[in-house]
């Protein structure tokens, strides 16, 4: 469990270009969570999320990693990181290695596991995002994108960190890579119960897979609740440059056109449940 | 840690001199260079300071700021300024040991720390006030005289001003880079110079790789713009100098004129 204690980040302190970078964040992340975290670009969620790994530390505040403070002295930052491992913006550009198994090592060697050990979770890691063995000597330069990031994931992931941080893994992707990494992540919380956090822009992706969304604005954390009820605040959202699911708007339209419609939909599936829900009560009238 | 790099980072506020032609700049600093160089009694040094802070204060970047673009010549400064001092024969004021400080040693190293002292802050003067592409434009304007020796003035103007522009973009992406690798458990700053440097590739390479993948980029948007080197090409702002450029190079023909009258006379 991580938990967040009114952390605030401050670039530059005491200079006079200080900038506050967040505000007072207080949240929890229980095991096993499958959590989105979304806001608007400079709202502080990539600060946010490289604090939970140690990579930036907060200028006030605590954070608790199991109960014990992240900054508390002998606390081992590199025993964090392989605890919360982050998968940054577009991975794909830290790949260096000269061939994809040995880049997914990186990882695990840096652990300082014994070989056998090393290679198993990198074949482990591989096959998790859907990388075959025929990949495992090519060069990762050659690959397409799609599975230049897959790779870069499996580099994360060949760490075996409790909690996994993704910050948008679907960026510049199509939808057919949009939706296998998002589709493999979803199986990782499933099948593993690796807690995850999903850092995103399309709402779409968050509500279809995410237990709890938290909005950050401005250095804040603004809501932190279910899917469903952070969208029914989809006025609110929008003032800060974000927006519900497109379903929403259209049950929020339908609604108003006149026809008896539940509005609290987030998913194109449940949309049209509640749309021939309510054409079947229309006929029966 | 490497945004602390304060030399040569241009310091954005309004000012006459910030809007002065980048090419009465460049001679101004000219100027002070010479004037430098050819000054060697009390009253040179006295008029270039005066030239220098008068211009500092006109140009209301902070002198606190300029001060802090000297750290990472205090080095040589020091060096400079005690060799001077032990080293110059003449009138003996201090012995101990094996040093001797002499007078002539004395006023020399003085002179000498004030000299780098006042070419360092002339210098950065010109790029907090001056932007990256305003200089190149600057220098690619004044030195096409070149062009008679086949010198590629302008291909080489366009290289300087991608590759300053280049800078902070590379900045930024060694710093994600960086994080990125020390979330997968790498270590950059234990171990021995070996293990240092090794512990670099991880960082090395995907910066080389994204440093060609943008120059790549960038060469192809040109392209698409029909770029095809200087021939034949305007500017949508070409320089032109104005009243206050004339004002300007009055005082830089007389700065150095004057210094050297005082060198000669005195």
């Amino acid at each position: 469990m991580i938990k967040l204690e009114r952390v605030e980040y401050k670039y530059n302190e005491g200079t006079p270009m200080e900038a506050e970078a967040l505000h007072e964040v207080s949240l929890e992340i229980h095991d096993g969570e499958f959590i989105g975290l979304i806001g608007h670009t400079g709202s502080g969620k990539s600060t946010l999320i490289q604090h939970l790994n140690g990579l930036m530390r907060a200028t006030g505040g605590d954070i608790r990693y199991n109960g014990e403070s992240i900054y508390k002295e002998g606390f081992s930052m590199r025993d964090l990181r392989s605890r919360v491992g982050l998968v940054f913006q577009y991975p794909e550009h830290q790949l260096f290695e000269i061939d994809v198994f040995t880049d997914v090592c990186f990882g695990p060697k840096n652990q300082g596991l014994p070989r056998e050990e090393i290679e198993e979770r990198a074949r482990e890691a591989l096959s998790l995002v859907g990388i075959g063995e025929s990949y495992y000597k090519k060069s990762p330069f050659e690959l397409s994108g799609g599975e230049k990031r897959r790779v870069a994931i499996a580099g994360v992931l060949a760490m075996k960190p409790e909690v996994l941080i993704l910050d948008e893994p679907t960026a510049g992707l199509d939808p057919k890579g949009r939706d296998e990494i998002l589709g493999q992540v979803a199986r990782l919380h499933k099948e593993r119960g690796m807690t995850i956090i999903l850092v995103s822009h399309s709402m779409e992706d968050v509500a279809k897979y995410v237990d709890r969304i938290m909005v950050m604005n401005h250095g804040r954390l603004v809501f932190n609740d279910t899917p469903r009820a952070v969208f029914s605040h989809y006025k609110e959202l929008e003032e800060m440059g974000l927006a519900a699911p497109q379903v929403t708007y259209i049950a929020h339209a339908l609604k108003e056109a006149g026809f008896p419609m539940e509005t609290d939909v987030i998913t194109v599936a449940e949309a049209e449940e509640a749309i021939l829900c309510t054409l079947a009560m229309e006929e029966e009238r | 840690m490497m945004r602390d790099i304060t030399l040569g980072q241009y310091y954005p506020v309004e000012s006459p001199v910030h809007k002065l032609d980048p090419r009465t700049k460049l001679f101004g600093t000219l100027a002070l260079i010479i004037a430098l160089f050819v000054a060697d009694n009390v009253f040179c040094y006295g008029i270039a300071a005066v030239f220098l802070f008068g211009i500092i204060a006109v140009s209301k970047v902070p002198v606190r700021h300029i001060l802090k673009g000297l750290k990472p010549v205090i080095f040589l400064l020091l060096f400079s300024a005690t060799f001077n001092l032990f080293l110059t024969p003449g009138e003996e004021l201090i012995h101990f040991w094996v040093f001797t400080i002499t007078k002539e040693g004395l006023i020399r190293a003085g002179m000498m720390a004030v000299r780098l002292i006042f070419l360092v802050m002339g210098t950065s003067l010109l790029t907090f006030t001056t932007t990256p592409n305003q200089l190149t434009d600057g220098l690619e304007r004044s030195l096409r005289f070149l062009k008679v020796f086949r010198v590629p003035v302008h291909e080489i103007a366009m290289m300087m001003s991608i590759a300053l522009r280049f800078i902070p973009i590379l900045v930024e992406e060694t710093d994600k880079i960086m994080k990125a690798q020390m979330a997968r458990g790498a270590d950059f700053e234990t171990g021995g110079l070996i293990k240092k440097a090794k512990a670099m590739i991880p960082l090395l390479v995907p910066l080389f790789i994204s440093a060609f993948r943008r120059a790549s980029d960038l060469a192809m948007a040109m392209e698409a713009r029909c770029y095809h080197g200087g021939e034949g090409r305007t500017k949508m702002k070409p320089l032109k100098y104005r009243t206050a450029d004339r004002f300007a190079y009055v005082i830089l023909l007389v700065f150095p004129v004057s210094v050297a009258f005082l060198r000669v006379f005195l």
